[in-house]
């Protein structure tokens, strides 16, 4: 009975530990600019919704989350497909070449930001693709693509060679296999994959720091980290800001939460 | 055999573009870029090959060999804070009891939070006049209050406090994956040879766990070498660079000052401390697993 108690004691400071700072930040986003300014704080607010309408319509949130939508979306969807490609081959031809491929992409994928990020600004200039949707999203393609081989290489190992063969002697091509056999099977670790790739890129700062420098184009980080405030900070819309940037991600954490587990522990875990 | 390779390079192709031109080019162009001398504020200098003079510069550089201090200090203190952490909450998680499944979401709660929000949320905390650190510190007694992140010798510990809180949950995850792993019958085999439970841990759970802990040392230690985002967003390097990590370094020299080939040498060295360490613990994880399969 002590044991259970102690565990259970446990379990509530780590679940505050993780919960507290953030809902302090929400609470904060419901609350008036009295109420705000109040020192010390107020630790209860009145749910006023007024940081919301001016975060959304007078420091251009809308816009932001629209960028974000448009680019996260795009690029999940392509570092999708074009990994998938990639992850089949690697998981199916067990080559030298092949293994040494997935190891590069992890040594890759540990690079500083600021290793590529001059050159990369400076391929992205020459196209005349900075401040545009394609070149962060063509960015992103490449940045995601290390992280998203990974995990998909992991599902499709999981996918049993044996049905494949026999759909190869019934006279399937192999591009057929792959999108009547293979897809189908691997559908769920498809969506684990693109569901990280897609926090992943909605989350990034760096590169969307350097390649977006129009406010108009600006993704939600940089939206956030830049928030506008002529003579003191905004904090009320910063606070209502980030709370529209992180609830859905919350949700569909919540939502997929095995197989993010999954996803990510494939990477770190099995090596 | 012949068209296993032809077939697995066709699927493989088109991600290999994407990431030699965004990523290993980029890379071979730093480091070509670092021995050039190249400012985008005075462009008719051109861009001048100078050999060494950067790395020169880069060495007698006082910024620099603080910016080193700060990142690894950063790495040393935020890094084990967060896998002991990260090793109580998972040792917790991995016990059975009701509402675990639920914990085990919620601790994913932190690491979905876009770093540059955890940020501005952190910063809001340490607030002069509206945060709760001071609030929780000090309670109505608001003379007291004060700038953790205006004053040099706290800024750091604010970040890194912001640090660890979101990713200690992240670590707890690798680990208790881990810890999933070594089956019960260790334990009961322990339990029939009467070991206690701390004998348990230590001489159980803990070398059986190592590989795990590893990886999670690796994965956060190359992660913590990048900081970024915390420092641009919660204080801009300052006050009086006592924040100013690597990557900010060679970000502002960079884009913010236009010195191409000075930053190109600063991201160079990011990428080969960053490089070294990983290599390191990568033969450290693969003498362990040696050792582990002799075992």
């Amino acid at each position: 009975m002590k044991r259970s108690l102690a565990l259970a004691l446990s379990a509530l400071v780590i679940a505050l530990y993780c919960l507290l700072p953030f809902l302090w930040f929400v609470l904060t986003s419901l609350k008036t600019p009295a109420e705000l300014a109040a020192i010390p704080p107020r630790l209860v607010p009145s749910l006023h919704w007024g940081f919301y309408q001016s975060a959304l319509f007078d420091h251009g949130l809308a816009r932001y989350i629209g960028n974000s939508l448009i680019v996260a979306g795009t690029a999940t969807l392509i570092s999708i497909t074009v990994g998938s490609m990639a992850a089949y081959a690697i998981s199916r031809f067990q080559l030298a070449w092949t293994r040494f491929y997935l190891l590069a992409l992890l040594a890759i994928s540990m690079f500083p930001q600021i290793a590529i990020a001059g050159p990369v600004w400076n391929i992205l200039n020459h196209l005349d693709w900075l401040n545009t949707y394609h070149g962060l999203v063509t960015a992103y393609i490449a940045l995601s693509l290390p992280l998203a081989i990974w995990i998909l290489t992991t599902f499709f190992r999981e996918v049993p060679v044996e049905i494949e063969e026999a759909a190869l002697i019934d006279g399937c091509s192999r591009l057929q296999v792959l999108r009547k056999v293979v897809l189908p099977l691997a559908a769920p670790g498809i969506l684990t994959a693109a569901l990280l790739v897609f926090i992943h890129t909605w989350n990034e700062f760096f590169f969307a720091l350097i390649i977006m420098t129009d406010p108009d184009i600006q993704t939600l980080p940089v939206g956030i980290a830049l928030f506008p405030g002529e003579y003191t900070m905004p904090w009320g819309e910063i606070a209502a800001a980030s709370t529209l940037a992180t609830l859905p991600l919350i949700f569909l954490t919540l939502f997929f939460q095995r197989g993010i587990v999954r996803g990510l522990s494939a990477g770190a875990v099995k090596g | 055999m012949k068209s296993s390779h032809r077939l697995a390079l066709l699927f493989i192709v088109p991600s290999l573009v994407f990431v030699s031109v965004f990523t290993l080019y980029p890379i071979v162009e730093s480091f070509r870029l670092s021995f050039y001398r190249m400012i985008l504020t005075l462009p008719w200098l051109g861009q001048k090959m100078v050999g060494w003079e950067n790395y020169l510069d880069l060495w007698t550089d006082p910024v620099a060999w603080q910016a080193l201090r700060t990142t690894l200090l950063f790495v040393a203190i935020t890094v084990p804070s967060e896998l002991l952490l990260g090793l109580g909450m998972a040792l917790v998680m991995n016990e059975a009891f009701r509402g675990r499944g639920v914990l085990r979401a919620v601790v994913l709660i932190p690491w979905a939070i876009p770093t540059v929000v955890s940020s501005q949320m952190w910063r809001f905390i340490f607030n002069d006049r509206y945060g709760l650190f001071n609030f929780v510190l000090f309670g109505g007694d608001t003379a007291r209050y004060f700038a953790p992140l205006a004053d040099p010798r706290f800024a750091m510990l604010a970040i890194m406090a912001a640090e660890i809180w979101k990713t200690a949950p992240f670590a707890a995850l690798i680990i208790l994956a881990g810890l999933q792993t070594i089956s019960d019958e260790v334990y009961e085999a322990a339990s029939i040879d009467g070991a206690t439970s701390w004998q348990k841990f230590y001489h159980v759970t803990l070398p059986l766990l190592w590989p795990a802990l590893l990886l999670a040392l690796l994965f956060r230690t190359i992660d913590a070498l990048r900081v970024f985002d915390l420092v641009f967003v919660m204080t801009q390097g300052g006050p009086a660079d006592a924040t100013n990590v690597l990557q900010f370094y060679g970000y502002k020299k960079t884009f913010a000052e236009g010195m191409i080939g000075y930053g190109s040498t600063i991201a160079v060295t990011v990428f080969m401390i960053s490089l070294i360490l990983a290599l390191a613990y990568l033969r450290a994880l693969k003498s362990e697993r040696l050792q582990g399969a002799a075992r």
